[in-house]
């Protein structure tokens, strides 16, 4: 792999919108395209809500709007609590596999992006191709190591194996991050006597805000969805994340659509309202980060 | 810095790299060594085959139409998201109002699970009751077996992939635009260039870091396109639309044939890892330097 060189790439910023648009007469037909865009897209949305708000017997068309609304669905999926466990297995997996990869993975990116010795940049091509591993490939291997380890059906193990797939590209933006911090800074710390431990925490690591954000929005985005893996190594009930509780409600033999919609609206609300808020750092993280090769 | 100092700061990185050796490296050569053996997953014995598992591969009808439907998820998606993502940045960089919330909401579906988009679309595919049927009856007075039609329900896994994720290589593609300088543009006006003159001699090269970027997220994405088709036709009809990581995990868990799987693994972690390579090497050679 090339070796990701500071600012070649990516320095391109996400523009938000800041100008005043003009409303015009011969525009309309970019009005009427956005307009067939936005019905495109919020489409599937506005099935699968409608369909969690009909009654299990409800026959009529999945894009009639229910009549009446049955709020029965949400009730019966938030009596039975399955969907609370799924949150909060998934909220305790994501949120420590983000500690795990920020810690782990910026104290790596500092010690590659300082010292660029030729040791270093054969460990750095040798992470960065990691990246082209997909999960499933070496499956095989994975589960024969989980069940060596234990690691089955743990929060350890998923979060220690989440996290090594995820770490390199956490260490790809840390370093190109880093390397961007005059090295004179360290140097100044070093000649006041500071140790490298000192250095990491008092001068870089107070400069990373911005980078952890996207790493925080990445990779959370990636964890709370993930499916491949937590379904082969969280195998009990009481660990199953949000992802496998809305599949073990769609798989389940009843047909309860309803049902099923509704746990997956639940399931998805936390990250599609996150982005309503915070769509300018998800979209300029999705830059950062494809900005890869 | 001194050296014996930049030396120590190695141990920095040392907990990485013992976390990706224990839970992707010692896999890897894991899944090499399981894919010479006889094995079904659990038990204690197995039986040492060479490259017996290799062969069959290549003599499993199953085995090749994933590997067909591989390349089909992981090209025919990228090409069709480069060519949509690409017209959506450039419709959405045009002056109007209210084309912010176009983008974000074509950018939306990404926050979806794979597995969660694939159960929506199956409220939109399924035969009965399903909203395409709905449509279809409405209009045309018949109805369709989306999923019930290998060559049907590949397309629709293609169309869904593509739908939920060309928001991604619109927002690259938007960013990309945004950073071809004005002053380039202007110029070529003066020189007296047309909007597809400016385009295609401007624009579409200075865009060459944003495609090389987006092609590559977009086929790796694809190749190893999972979840959607889980959700969506569990490989079936007759397992002819699973991809190479749908059979893996079906021969795997479902078959009880480990060494197999780990083979099947084993060779489309070459695939992807040769693919992806040489689209990088491609691009890095067509790079051109302003």
């Amino acid at each position: 792999m090339k070796k990701p060189k500071m600012q070649e790439r990516g320095t391109v910023l996400y523009q938000e919108e800041k100008e005043k648009m003009p409303l015009r007469l011969k525009d309309w037909w970019k009005y009427l395209l956005g307009l067939g865009l936005v019905f495109l897209y919020l489409f599937p949305f506005y099935v699968i809500i409608n369909v969690s708000l009909k009654e299990f017997g409800d026959t009529s068309s999945r894009m009639q709007f229910p009549d009446p609304v049955y709020w029965g669905n949400f009730q019966k999926v938030i009596e039975a609590g399955d969907i609370f466990v799924g949150i909060r297995n998934s909220v305790i997996i994501t949120f420590f596999v983000l500690l795990l990869e920020i810690v782990v993975g910026c104290m790596a990116a500092y010690a590659l992006a300082r010292n660029q010795s030729k040791v270093n940049e054969i460990v750095r091509s040798l992470i960065m191709s990691v990246m082209m591993i997909t999960p499933l490939t070496i499956l095989v291997g994975v589960y024969s190591t989980m069940s060596k380890i234990h690691a089955t059906s743990t929060y350890w193990g998923m979060v220690l194996l989440l996290s090594a797939f995820g770490l390199p590209m956490v260490i790809f933006l840390y370093t190109n991050f880093i390397s961007s911090i005059p090295v004179a800074l360290d140097e100044a710390a070093a000649i006041d006597g500071a140790s490298n431990f000192q250095i990491f925490f008092r001068v870089i690591l107070p400069q990373l805000k911005s980078v952890t954000v996207t790493v925080i929005i990445l990779q959370g985005v990636g964890v709370w969805n993930e499916y491949t893996y937590s379904y082969y190594f969280l195998q009990k009930t009481e660990m199953r994340t949000i992802t496998l509780v809305i599949k073990t409600f769609f798989s389940a033999v009843s047909n309860d659509y309803g049902s099923a919609a509704a746990t997956a609206v639940i399931g998805m609300l936390p990250l599609i309202v996150l982005y309503l808020f915070l769509q300018k750092y998800f979209i300029q993280g999705q830059v950062d980060s494809a900005i890869k090769s | 810095m001194t050296k014996k100092r930049l030396r120590r700061l190695n141990w920095f990185y040392v907990p990485a790299v013992v976390l990706m050796l224990v839970f992707i490296a010692y896999p890897l050569f894991n899944a090499v060594y399981l894919s010479f053996f006889k094995w079904n997953g659990y038990s204690v014995d197995k039986e040492f085959i060479g490259i017996a598992n290799y062969i069959s591969m290549f003599e499993d009808k199953v085995f090749r139409s994933s590997l067909r439907n591989t390349l089909i998820y992981g090209f025919v998606c990228t090409l069709l998201q480069q060519v949509i993502g690409l017209a959506l940045a450039l419709f959405l960089n045009m002056k109007f109002k209210g084309r912010g919330i176009v983008r974000t909401v074509i950018y939306m579906p990404a926050m979806v699970s794979g597995l969660v988009m694939g159960y929506i679309m199956y409220f939109f595919f399924q035969t009965k009751g399903g909203v395409m049927n709905d449509i279809l009856n409405a209009f045309a007075g018949t109805s369709y077996d989306w999923l019930g039609n290998s060559t049907a329900a590949i397309g629709v896994i293609v169309f869904v992939n593509t739908w939920q994720f060309v928001g991604v290589s619109m927002v690259i593609y938007l960013a990309g635009i945004q950073g071809v300088s004005q002053s380039y543009l202007e110029a070529a006006t003066v020189d007296g260039a047309g909007p597809w003159q400016r385009f295609r001699y401007i624009t579409l090269p200075l865009l060459h870091p944003a495609l090389a970027s987006s092609v590559i997220y977009n086929l790796i994405g694809g190749l190893k396109l999972y979840d959607v088709i889980i959700a969506m036709t569990d490989g079936g009809p007759a397992k002819r639309t699973h991809s190479l990581a749908t059979y893996i995990a079906n021969r795997y868990f479902d078959a009880e044939r480990a060494g197999y799987a780990a083979a099947i693994g084993v060779f489309s972690f070459v695939m992807i890892m040769v693919i992806s390579m040489i689209v990088n090497a491609y691009f890095r050679k067509t790079e051109v330097k302003y």
